[in-house]
């Protein structure tokens, strides 16, 4: 997993990058992969850092870390309340990645920050890139920030080796597949509904349909997620996938349990259901 | 994209600009998440052949003239002009279009392209509610559901608006995340377009947000610009010196400088909210103490923290109480062809009374930004200078906060 392609379609050397081996010893191993979303901060950085490691023992393959941003526009509410939970708390994206440096001490989970494009234009690209590579983030999945306007984020990502995280919607036509595919690096996300982030009672059945179309693009492992909130949803949705994405569901679990003793067994017994529920 | 000598950069209005992919130098483009790319090319592809569409022209004329009730006057202010001594001043009427404001020619032009691409269902957002009752008020007439997303501090603040709205048949969402006002709107307005974006279109009420709605909008106004220029030579024989008009995300403004901006002897002035002062999160002054940043889909000046975080805004105007200002006007600045400045709630309070006694207009609380900067500089010009304000809006939903504010009574 050493060959990655840079914006021109060239293969290129880079650093194997976490993400990227994880998913290699999966196929190795025949398992699926899960991702787990959570807020940054929420209800604290402690507590982020603590879920973090409890994640990583429960069987989670990558850690989605959302980035609190004042104008989250692609979340719903279960998420947007995560994220004001967190600027409440006062995190700031250097206390981001100060917190992924302490999970790093003790953890080699693959760290992905879900993150909104104002946060990394403010500082500079190449400034945020450098400091994520630094702190030992693996990827970004930058919600608002499309192919078409992505300058140089893919060059200074491989430079880094970071692995940028493309998203790819219901919405998107064969012909922008053919697009965003080539530049993604470590999984493709597919957004398994139109709509922000959240919970739905029941999954979509054309899942199977657009992953088969993007697998005709591209390599890569894909991860499904938007609207998964119980293990039998994880199930079903992991026969389409090389893993899945959950977020919400965990979400609003940390908002219940808040600042409670439970909140971190509580919350990896969870997900250590759904990181069985993908196996079976 | 910087100006280096002291004269302007031209020509401002071309064809190139914004380039193919919704950029104005540096600034604009399409920020969204991947679900709504896809939409937006279907929109843009479906507006430009709307514009090659002499049908679809002839429609939208038809409903400007018979419906909207364009065109509307470009009125001589004979008192205020001697009030203050100086330019003569003209007024752009574009408070007595139907609905009571600009916004509605932007409405009519997006609800047509809607029917075109076969959308049943419209959303917007809307600050002072003008936007909100446009759409309204379209979907209406050509039976479109429509929804409308308002800050929940909005939704008091121009309750007579979310009246109208619901009167018309629109679903009012008061949003209360944030600080309940205009960007907390758009965000909601986004998350439902997202959510419906095969049904629904998104009639964004400003020239801001992803392209191709910066050019969209300016161009379903720069009918008010294009009146204008033909009525001031008609009635004076030349071009105006200065052009004033009140920015929040700069429609009505970009509306009447347009035309003109091909013209160096025409001057302009957007006029944003000073608020309390320019003082963190007392204002809405974009270019004086913003910088640069992406929201809400473009690249432009916004206010925001050291980190990226979006500042809070003030405004006594809901409808320019806005942390962001459209990507054109942040180019327009930066080749120095338009100055930017702004007037504080006092100023605007002043001016909005000041033109309701001597001109027996009351006009919207963000147009008397407009007028609030004319009556400074007015006095400053020759006689026979030509100012044109472009008074947006008028003021029927802002009489209560405004006698709240001034202390008026009612007669026991």
């Amino acid at each position: 997993m050493a060959l990655a392609t840079n914006g021109t379609g060239a293969a290129v050397s880079v650093p194997v990058n976490r993400i990227e081996e994880r998913f290699a010893d999966l196929r190795q191993r025949g398992r699926k992969g899960l991702v787990v979303y959570i807020g940054a901060g929420d209800p604290d950085l402690e507590s982020t850092r603590r879920l973090a490691l409890a994640f990583d023992r429960a069987g989670v393959d990558v850690l989605e870390l959302g980035v609190p941003f004042s104008d989250p526009l692609a979340d719903g509410l279960v998420n947007q309340l995560a994220a004001q939970r967190g600027l409440e708390s006062g995190t700031t994206p250097p206390k981001v990645l100060e917190t992924v440096k302490a999970i790093r001490t003790e953890s080699a989970v693959p760290i992905v920050l879900y993150i909104y494009f104002n946060l990394l234009h403010r500082v500079g690209l190449e400034q945020f890139i450098r400091d994520c590579a630094d702190a030992g983030v693996d990827g970004l999945l930058v919600l608002d920030l499309p192919p078409e306007e992505s300058g140089n984020y893919e060059s200074l990502m491989a430079a880094a080796g970071l692995c940028p995280i493309y998203l790819i919607a219901p919405t998107t036509p064969p012909e922008r597949i053919a697009i965003i595919a080539p530049r993604a690096r470590g999984f493709i996300y597919y957004v398994s509904r139109e709509g922000v982030t959240g919970m739905q009672a029941k999954v979509s059945d054309t899942i199977g349909e657009m992953t088969a179309r993007i697998r005709s693009h591209s390599a890569l492992p894909i991860a499904v997620g938007f609207g998964i909130s119980n293990a039998d949803q994880a199930r079903e949705v992991a026969r389409h996938a090389e893993a899945i994405v959950v977020g919400s569901a965990i979400v609003n679990r940390i908002a219940t349990l808040g600042r409670s003793p439970d909140l971190v067994p509580e919350v990896s017994a969870f997900v250590a259901s759904l990181s069985q529920a993908i196996q079976s | 994209m910087t100006a280096t000598a002291a004269e302007p950069l031209g020509p401002f209005a071309t064809p190139e600009i914004p380039d193919a992919t919704g950029h104005f130098g540096p600034y604009g483009g399409r920020y969204v998440p991947e679900t709504l790319m896809h939409p937006l090319q279907e929109l843009e592809a479906e507006y430009f052949r709307s514009q090659q569409d002499p049908g679809f022209q002839k429609e939208l004329s038809y409903y400007l003239r018979e419906f909207v009730g364009r065109p509307t006057p470009l009125y001589f202010a004979e008192r205020l002009t001697r009030d203050l001594g100086g330019a003569k001043i003209y007024l752009k009427r574009e408070d007595l279009l139907h609905t009571g404001a600009h916004k509605i020619n932007n409405a009519l032009g997006q609800a047509l392209i809607a029917k075109r691409m076969g959308k049943t269902r419209v959303i917007a957002e809307t600050g002072a509610g003008q936007h909100g009752v446009a759409t309204a008020t379209v979907a209406a007439m050509f039976g479109l559901k429509c929804v409308i997303y308002m800050g929940a501090v909005d939704c008091e603040r121009q309750a007579l608006n979310v009246y109208r709205m619901k009167m018309l048949g629109a679903d009012v969402v008061p949003v209360h995340a944030g600080q309940k006002t205009l960007k907390e709107a758009v965000n909601e307005a986004m998350r439902d377009w997202v959510t419906h974006v095969r049904s629904t279109h998104y009639i964004l009420g400003t020239a801001y947000g992803a392209h191709p709605y910066p050019l969209m909008v300016r161009n379903f106004h720069r009918v008010i610009g294009d009146e204008a220029r033909a009525q001031i030579q008609e009635a004076e024989g030349r071009l105006p010196d200065l052009l004033l008009a009140c920015v929040g995300g700069g429609s009505n403004a970009i509306g009447l400088f347009y035309p003109f901006l091909n013209d160096p002897s025409v001057r302009m002035c957007g006029v944003e909210a000073g608020g309390h002062g320019i003082l963190p999160e007392q204002h809405a002054a974009r270019f004086h103490g913003g910088s640069l940043g992406v929201l809400q889909g473009t690249r432009s000046y916004i206010l925001q923290d050291p980190f990226g975080q979006i500042q809070l805004t003030h405004s006594v105007s809901a409808g320019l109480d806005y942390a962001a200002v459209g990507p054109e006007h942040a180019w327009l600045h930066d080749q120095k062809r338009v100055e930017y400045a702004y007037a504080t709630d006092d100023a605007a309070l002043e001016a909005f009374m000041r033109l309701a006694r001597l001109e027996g207009i009351i006009p919207a609380l963000e147009s008397a930004h407009a007028v609030a900067e004319c009556i400074q500089r007015a006095p400053k010009m020759p006689k026979e200078s030509l100012i044109i304000v472009n008074l947006s809006g008028r003021g029927d939903k802002d009489v209560a906060q405004v006698a709240a504010k001034v202390g008026l009574q009612m007669p026991k």
